[in-house]
């Protein structure tokens, strides 16, 4: 019962990561019908950022100034490489982004160098006995910090004129730019906030153990949750991200004991394993818009 | 005064499709806009109100002016600020929005006045605020109708666009539309009305124009319209009663040459 429970609690910190991640395809999904695939770089930059800055100003102010500089750099591809596309077919957009993915992640690699780098958190793999259940703290200060702000996300989207701008032109441009709206604006916001995002989860991924040029991989996992959750909703963003990673948890630590002839380390590929049977059952997600377009 | 002078648009550039488009709208008054389909109605709201971009459209030649500033180059933020809105064809409500929230979108660039102008688009539309907690895309027809215009009302415009809002009500929800134009046009709005139902529009407005194919071919005072033959029978249906229609008569006034002659 200790170690499910142990599992569990690993797989939500871990999915609270996912989430982030989702979160920001997702909003760029929803304003600009693309996927983005440049969130990965975005999520190394931001940490290879927060370990640079750590030194200097410490642990939190790092993560906040990382946040702000992930945001600016989503800003500045939204500007400078997306805007000039609008109106083309959204594959191409798709594409593009998958190669400012790639060119991002070999100017971020050079910042990290070959060895491991330390974001400087202050949990590494300490742990405290919650309920008798030996849980690592940087887990419950990810899903803290995911559930935080996850709730100010969606305060922001229900009561701020931006976030409401947001939404309405993510279902109508035409009318919210009738309603005086300007709909580059919230382009620009939504990769801005995806960048946010990312840069958090990539702080969070790197917690522990510290970050590689091999850790973009990580947000590749934020595809099965958003494919789990339905492209285009936010709260199956959050619901898809915990559930991959619980799921992926689970399977590293019961497989070895119920299924040993899928050889080791099936749980790094069992959230795609959770994302065909998703895509052949229920195409569209769990909280999906039916006739959401995939790309 | 909202003045559009030999407006000339183009889509994708080839398609012309308003050819020197005159039409005044005088502050305070309901003018009424008619025409068959593909007139180019719809068009020329586009360009008054900046929409044009969004389809491939654009201003080749004339202008369009508000108390003589010319507008039709401002992106369609400004044009709000400046206080002209369209209400889109169709309705066009956020439907996963909630009502309030739809009308909150409306208050985008007017955000100061948000409480009184919600309270008097709730006067306007009091069925709007029975429901402000539901969502918007299951409102009826009506409903939806009144919402976009109440939206459209939330940023205080001093001239409202209106684009067929009688599309696809039953005549007794059309009536109650028509009653809550003249009461927005009372309440100090000028309103650009364009309709395929002339009866309502010319019922109320105090000048009325006809487009067909690109060209303003009527310029009248809505009650010479509304005595005027060819409007009488060709959008009022009300033709000579009881005589037998040739088919060749029919046909004659599909001719461009009608209008001008």
């Amino acid at each position: 019962m200790a170690e499910l429970l142990q599992s569990i609690s690993g797989g939500l910190g871990q999915g609270s990561i996912y989430a982030l991640l989702a979160l920001g395809f997702v909003i760029i999904y929803k304003a600009t019908r693309v996927i983005s695939f440049a969130q990965p770089a975005l999520m190394l930059a931001g940490a290879v950022l927060v370990s640079y800055l750590v030194g200097a100003v410490g642990f939190y102010a790092a993560v906040v100034l990382g946040v702000v500089g992930a945001a600016l750099l989503g800003l500045g591809i939204e500007r400078t490489v997306v805007r000039p596309m609008v109106g083309k077919p959204v594959f191409v957009v798709a594409i593009i982004t998958l190669g400012i993915d790639i060119a991002l992640r070999v100017v971020v690699n050079g910042f990290i160098g070959n060895d491991v780098r330390q974001v400087g958190d202050p949990w590494g793999f300490a742990r405290i006995s919650v309920l008798g259940v030996a849980v690592q703290e940087r887990h419950i200060a990810t899903f803290v910090t995911t559930a935080l702000v996850i709730t100010v996300l969606f305060a922001f989207f229900k009561y701020s004129r931006l976030g409401l701008a947001m939404r309405a032109a993510a279902f109508d441009q035409e009318t919210a730019l009738a309603q005086g709206m300007s709909v580059g604006t919230v382009f620009a916001l939504s990769w801005a906030i995806a960048g946010g995002l990312a840069a958090v989860a990539g702080t969070f991924v790197a917690t522990g153990a510290g970050l590689d040029q091999q850790l973009w991989i990580i947000a590749l996992k934020a595809l099965p949750a958003i494919i789990l959750g339905g492209l285009d909703s936010l709260g199956g963003a959050v619901v898809g991200g915990l559930t991959i990673g619980v799921v992926e948890s689970l399977v590293a630590t019961y497989q070895s004991d119920f299924a040993p002839w899928l050889g080791q380390n099936f749980a790094v590929v069992s959230p795609y394993v959770v994302m065909m049977l998703v895509l052949l059952v229920k195409p569209y997600g769990l909280f999906g818009t039916r006739e959401v377009e995939r790309v | 005064m909202l003045a559009v002078r030999n407006l000339e648009v183009v889509y994708n550039d080839v398609i012309l499709v308003l050819r020197g488009v005159s039409v005044d709208v005088e502050e305070g008054k309901i003018v009424a806009l008619l025409g068959a389909n593909g007139a180019g109605k719809t068009t020329l709201l586009r360009a008054i109100s900046g929409l044009l971009d969004v389809h491939d459209g654009e201003v080749t030649k004339g202008s369009v002016t508000l108390d003589g500033e010319p507008i039709h180059r401002r992106n369609p933020a400004k044009i709000v600020t400046l206080g002209i809105k369209q209400v889109l064809e169709g309705r066009r409500i956020f439907a996963e929005l909630n009502v309030e929230e739809n009308l909150r979108t409306g208050a985008h660039t007017n955000t100061k006045q948000l409480r009184s102008n919600l309270d008097r688009v709730y006067d306007l539309f009091p069925l709007l605020r029975e429901r402000q907690k539901g969502t918007a895309g299951y409102l009826s027809g009506g409903e939806q109708q009144m919402l976009a215009m109440g939206r459209a009302l939330m940023s205080n415009p001093r001239y409202l666009l209106l684009d067929e809002p009688s599309l696809g009500l039953a005549p007794l929800l059309v009536q109650q539309i028509r009653d809550l134009i003249v009461e927005i046009n009372k309440q100090g709005t000028t309103v650009l009305l364009v309709e395929q139902n002339a009866t309502m529009a010319l019922s109320i407005a105090e000048h009325g124009y006809v487009m067909e194919t690109g060209k303003i071919v009527m310029d009248k005072p809505a009650k010479e319209l509304l005595d005027d033959s060819d409007i009488r029978e060709f959008y009022l249906g009300l033709g000579a009663e009881g005589a037998a229609k040739s088919f060749r008569d029919v046909k004659h006034y599909k001719r461009r040459k009608r209008w001008l002659s």
